[in-house]
């Protein structure tokens, strides 16, 4: 009885280790997370580092470092084209996208009408094509109409990929904004077209943003759809590229990809800051 | 002065605007997305259906798809695809099942510059990260160089230009999408069940094995349905990894509309690929819906 009595009711000793078992589990989970990690960005890494190089071929592990290969590519006309066609039919589809996405977005989050739920299903309906058969329906369409290695082509081309993005971003921004705010304009006076400019824009700015950055990402990335309407004229830079990619493999297109990635990088953190990449692209 | 405060009354004009007002906001992206994508899609269509100007006259309608069920090759295609499919499916999906559950419940404050590190790949081009994997699996590439270098191997090992490289390179590109998909599933399992598991004396590996992983599979299910149906329809990694030896629908595709200019048998082949992906997209958006509870 007293052995019960005098023993202690709260465990007390000195604070043990981790069991070296669980230390090692921990480390081996840690490991296994960075293993993926590395697998996801060992392309881009690799990328990174081959533009370095100062061999004419590709080849690991890399023999000098220089910035040779970024220098080349301020002459390589080809490329240079390609960048400038991609940025301005990029800059036109964001533009485009993103008034034409906003007022649907609008209508679609502030109004109700009849065929909501069909019009709201053909609005995100392009995302079911696979790009390459939207190629194909595209090339069919503006082959016929002249519109094919023209900027022309190209806006139509990528217009019908970044519309539902835009749409989506912006309906979102628009669902989570508080709206007793519009309402209470409303009921201080205000027209509809105030109480856009006025309260509705301010607040869903950074939505808008997210969504022209977008569509100016996903057109300036696109290549599938790109490869079936470019031409002598007017081609892409991720066509160029693939073009090149093909038949040869000088680091020269290492130092563009990873151009690429840089702008792509800059407007992603862009988003980030702005909306919230997660919320973006879901 | 009440009445400068209340609203007016609608004006029969304002009244009818009110009602056409998102038929008009609508109308631009609507008139878009029919000249840029139903049009197109409509020709397609068409196209498929039609006859060839070379072909003999009398002709019918369904030559293109006649000529896709009967030669054993264009099944061959079918069936490589299909594989193709299912081996990136579960590839990507083992693969990002540790990062999702890891992402999902981590709480470490880096979690979400960790979650854009792992998203962010996705608004790279995907050419360029192809044009990565050419880089590590070629054969004087990184893997076959390091191990050359460490004198592992004397010969370069055949992991490019083949199937095995499509495989990895699109678990690669498509292992983000994988992980949204997944995250969100993880995200949805109650820790409250957890808990209960380990106050009962589970230890982790059984909490895992008994209360997680059955929790997950609905998740995992719904990302397995998505990297399947992305893959499937993949055309870059497969014309470029491949080594012109792996033949997808979407290069046949590609092949058919630049180089044969056969323009129907890629419509209708373009046809077959879009019917196969409508109805998975659907079934996988049924799934996610179902999940939402």
């Amino acid at each position: 009885m007293s052995e019960v009595v005098s023993a202690p009711i709260l465990p007390v000793g000195r604070p043990r280790a981790t069991p070296m078992s669980q230390r090692m589990s921990r480390m081996v989970w840690r490991l296994l997370i960075a293993a993926i990690y590395l697998f996801l960005l060992a392309p881009l890494i690799v990328v990174f580092i081959v533009s370095f190089d100062t061999r004419p071929y590709i080849a690991f592990p890399p023999a000098g470092f220089s910035f040779g290969s970024y220098i080349a590519l301020v002459h390589n006309t080809g490329f240079i084209h390609g960048f400038v066609v991609s940025l301005i039919v990029g800059i036109i589809v964001s533009c485009l996208s993103t008034v034409c996405g906003t007022m649907a977005a609008l209508a679609l989050a502030r109004y109700d009408f009849r065929g909501k739920a069909l019009i709201s299903w053909l609005f995100v309906s392009p995302l079911l094509v696979p790009h390459i058969v939207l190629g194909m329906a595209l090339m069919l369409v503006l082959s016929p109409l002249y519109l094919t290695d023209t900027y022309t082509g190209l806006v139509i081309a990528h217009l019908g990929i970044t519309l539902p993005y835009v749409i989506r971003t912006v309906s979102m921004s628009l669902m989570t904004v508080d709206i007793r705010c519009e309402e209470a304009a409303r009921v201080l006076g205000a027209n509809a077209w105030t109480v856009l400019r006025r309260v509705t824009f301010p607040l869903i700015w950074s939505g808008l943003a997210a969504g022209a950055i977008i569509a100016f990402l996903i057109s300036f990335d696109e290549a599938v759809i790109a490869l079936f309407v470019v031409g002598a004229n007017a081609t892409t830079l991720p066509v160029a590229i693939y073009k090149y990619v093909e038949y040869k493999t000088d680091p020269q297109v290492a130092a563009l990809s990873v151009v690429m990635i840089l702008i792509s990088l800059f407007f992603v953190v862009l988003i980030e800051r702005t909306a919230g990449l997660k919320r973006a692209l879901q | 002065m009440a009445s400068n405060v209340l609203p007016h009354a609608p004006s029969r004009a304002a009244f009818k605007f009110d009602r056409l007002a998102p038929f008009a906001l609508m109308a631009p992206a609507l008139l878009a997305l029919l000249l840029t994508f139903g049009l197109p899609i409509a020709w397609l269509v068409v196209t498929s259906f039609s006859v060839p100007d070379s072909a003999a006259p009398g002709t019918g309608a369904f030559t293109s798809y006649a000529l896709i069920a009967e030669q054993k090759y264009y099944w061959g295609v079918l069936g490589t695809t299909i594989k193709l499919g299912v081996c990136c499916a579960l590839l990507t999906v083992l693969l990002a099942y540790p990062l999702a559950m890891f992402l999902a419940r981590t709480t470490s404050r880096w979690r979400s510059l960790l979650v854009a590190l792992a998203i962010s790949p996705l608004l790279t081009s995907m050419i360029v990260r192809t044009y990565g994997w050419m880089i590590l699996l070629s054969d004087n590439g990184v893997i076959n160089g390091t191990l050359r270098a460490l004198h592992v191997i004397d010969t370069p090992l055949p992991i490019a230009n083949n199937f095995f490289a499509t495989v990895i390179a699109i678990a690669e590109v498509l292992l983000p999408y994988a992980l949204l998909a997944m995250m969100s599933g993880f995200g949805r399992i109650n820790k409250e069940l957890e808990n209960a598991a380990a106050v009962l004396g589970a230890s982790p590996l059984r909490v895992f094995l008994r209360v997680i992983l059955p929790l997950s599979l609905p998740g995992v299910a719904t990302a397995t349905l998505l990297i399947f149906v992305l893959s499937v329809s993949s055309f870059v990694v497969p014309q470029l990894m491949g080594g012109g030896r792996v033949f997808v629908l979407a290069t046949e595709v590609f092949s058919e509309a630049t180089v044969t200019l056969n323009w129907q048998l890629a419509a209708a082949l373009s046809m077959v690929l879009l019917v196969i992906f409508g109805v998975l997209i659907s079934l996988y958006q049924r799934a996610i819906k179902a999940l939402e509870y």
